[in-house]
């Protein structure tokens, strides 16, 4: 192991690093902590001056009550919800279908198409953006989350054809071979086998594919407006021109927007780092 | 390849389904791709010859005006700060590589509770980064923010994002927070994987630290290095939402980068010049292009070397 275990050093240099670690992750944590501790605080306390000192009372409730029953803020959640579930699914079964073809045939062709996916996921999203637009307000689905899915669903195929492709890559050709000697027809090899193995890499994929998209922010400006499509990226800004220098709400408002993929890594936290750390190693 | 039967007698569909059945799974993905990704990068070629203000259609309401949407680009004051700043964030956005490194290195043992810590330090790049731009800039705040009053117990002072030589800094900073986070658990999985044996053998030989490091972790580490660089690229040349949710590009838009300049000239309330958006688009495009070419050049040579 490289640097050398800490076990193996003086004790002095143990306790050093035990007490070392916690205060390097205040410091990392810090301009959010400062944002927790606003959320918590009274309104008087900000008109007061009192930024930083001893709150002079507890409001979670109040605080985290206002944004949840006080503004917009719960349907933008919803619109998240809405917009961001319908993309993975979509997402991860076009990408299972086209990881499929790419990984297991050989055709010509193949190397070509795999890499359209990979340079078009690399693409500035501004390129795209004036098309997109167009074609979305001809197809009548400007500021609807309809309108949203289908291009996320469409831009995310290519990373996630380029997880799924390699992935199955990885799996033992031997078992698709012995299939085929057997006869099963292809599309059984798909759905019986394939899919099967499948499952760690559309559970990282998954969970990937969610928070990117729920934190996405440049598409939801440029192809909704208003609460009735718009996620809860774009929403913070209507919420807080809501309460303009109410620090305590609008710091509540970006913690409970911030809050479902950091629950989403924190709960799945196995599947999301073997997601985003696919390839870091040979 | 083994087929069971005598081919004569097969169905058409059953002879060439190995070339059929990738099709078909293919076409749904392929379709959905081509129309959402691949032809609007040609059509954004072909808007930006033409003076359009996005209303009715091209053909119609569009003039052509061949290149001079691109001649204006090269007169044009706003777009020279926008990619003088796109050219801070990539320079400067590498610094990610090196500082999660550093905090990998840091954090690779194994004492109590190693993991809540990994993943606390990693919880920054799950955040959006419209509310780590709105957390940096009360960070920032003057005179209340939490920077300040750390700086005020040393007697000075700083309004970054007020200041149109600071704030781009200070908008690349709060960039590399999440960025910096991701690289570090990229190689804390590449470390995770560094062969015990080398290393027991290198210290045998004498080697240690520095030395260490650069001649036998780095080496190993090269695939994750690899990752940590094309994301770290692409983020810098996307940078989009930070800008917009902590400065808006101002003051006096000394922090506008290419993906954002252009937002503004297309759709925002500067106006709707959809052609003139489309040239700046084409621009970041085309230095974008140089990072793509080279990175499918590398994947296909590993694919190359790795073919079955």
């Amino acid at each position: 192991m490289f640097p050398t275990p800490i076990e193996k050093r003086s004790r002095a240099a143990q306790i050093t690093y035990q007490s070392l670690v916690p205060l390097a992750l205040i410091m990392w944590l810090l301009p959010l902590i400062a944002v927790a501790l606003f959320s918590i605080r009274p309104g008087v306390d900000f008109s007061n001056g009192n930024y930083w000192g001893v709150p002079s009372s507890f409001e979670l409730f109040t605080n985290y009550g206002k944004v949840f029953f006080e503004s917009d803020m719960p349907r933008y959640l919803w619109n998240s919800v809405l917009i961001t579930v319908p993309t993975v699914i979509g997402a991860v079964a076009l990408s299972c279908m086209t990881g499929f073809a790419l990984g297991i045939y050989r055709f010509r062709g193949n190397l070509l198409i795999f890499f359209m996916f990979i340079a078009g996921n690399f693409v500035p999203f501004q390129i795209l953006m004036v098309p997109v637009r167009d074609l979305t307000v001809d197809a009548g689905l400007y500021d609807t989350k309809l309108g949203l899915v289908l291009f996320h669903v469409a831009f995310q195929t290519g990373f996630c054809t380029l997880f799924m492709r390699n992935f199955i890559r990885a799996l033992p050709y031997e078992l698709i071979e012995a299939a085929r000697v057997e006869g099963v027809k292809e599309w059984r090899i798909f759905w019986y086998i394939v899919l099967p193995l499948m499952k760690p890499a559309i559970a990282a994929l998954s969970v990937l594919i969610f928070t990117f998209i729920w934190n996405d922010y440049f598409w939801a400006v440029v192809l909704t407006q208003g609460p009735d499509a718009q996620p809860v990226t774009a929403g913070i800004t209507s919420f807080n021109s809501q309460f303009v220098a109410q620090y305590h709400l609008m710091s509540a408002g970006s913690i409970v927007a911030a809050l479902p993929p950091v629950l989403m890594f924190f709960l799945m936290q196995r599947h999301f780092i073997a997601g985003l750390t696919l390839g870091a190693v040979k | 390849m083994t087929i069971a039967t005598d081919p004569e007698t097969q169905g058409w569909f059953q002879r060439n389904r190995m070339i059929i059945t990738p099709l078909l799974f293919l076409l749904p993905g392929v379709a959905f791709f081509a129309v959402y990704v691949i032809s609007p990068i040609f059509q954004s070629f072909y808007i930006s010859t033409f003076e359009w203000n996005g209303l009715g259609s091209l053909s119609e309401q569009g003039e052509f005006v061949g290149m001079q949407n691109y001649s204006e680009l090269m007169a044009d004051r706003n777009f020279e700060v926008s990619l003088w700043n796109n050219v801070k964030w990539l320079a400067l956005y590498l610094l990610a590589i090196p500082g999660g490194l550093f905090i990998a290195l840091f954090l690779n043992q194994t004492i109590r509770g190693i993991r809540v810590y990994k993943s606390l330090f990693f919880f920054p790049f799950v955040i959006s980064q419209v509310v780590v731009g709105l957390v940096f800039s009360w960070f920032y705040l003057p005179n209340v923010g939490l920077l300040n009053v750390v700086l005020g117990w040393f007697g000075t002072e700083v309004n970054i994002l007020g200041n149109p030589d600071l704030a781009t800094y200070g908008i690349i900073a709060a960039g590399l927070w999440p960025q910096t986070a991701y690289c570090m658990i990229l190689y804390l999985t590449g470390l995770n994987a560094v062969d015990p044996e080398q290393i027991e053998a290198a210290r045998l030989d004498g080697a240690r630290g520095r030395h260490m490091l650069w001649h036998v972790i780095l080496p190993q580490l090269r695939p994750a290095t690899f990752i940590a660089f094309v994301v770290t690229i692409i983020g810098a040349l996307r940078s989009f939402d930070l800008i917009s949710v902590m400065t808006n590009g101002g003051p006096f838009g000394s922090t506008r980068v290419l993906s954002f300049y252009m937002f503004e000239k297309a759709l925002s309330e500067y106006g709707f010049r959809m052609g003139y958006g489309s040239a700046i688009a084409v621009i970041l495009f085309l230095i974008m292009l140089i990072f793509i070419g080279y990175f499918l050049w590398s994947m296909w040579r590993d694919e190359r070397d790795a073919r079955r």
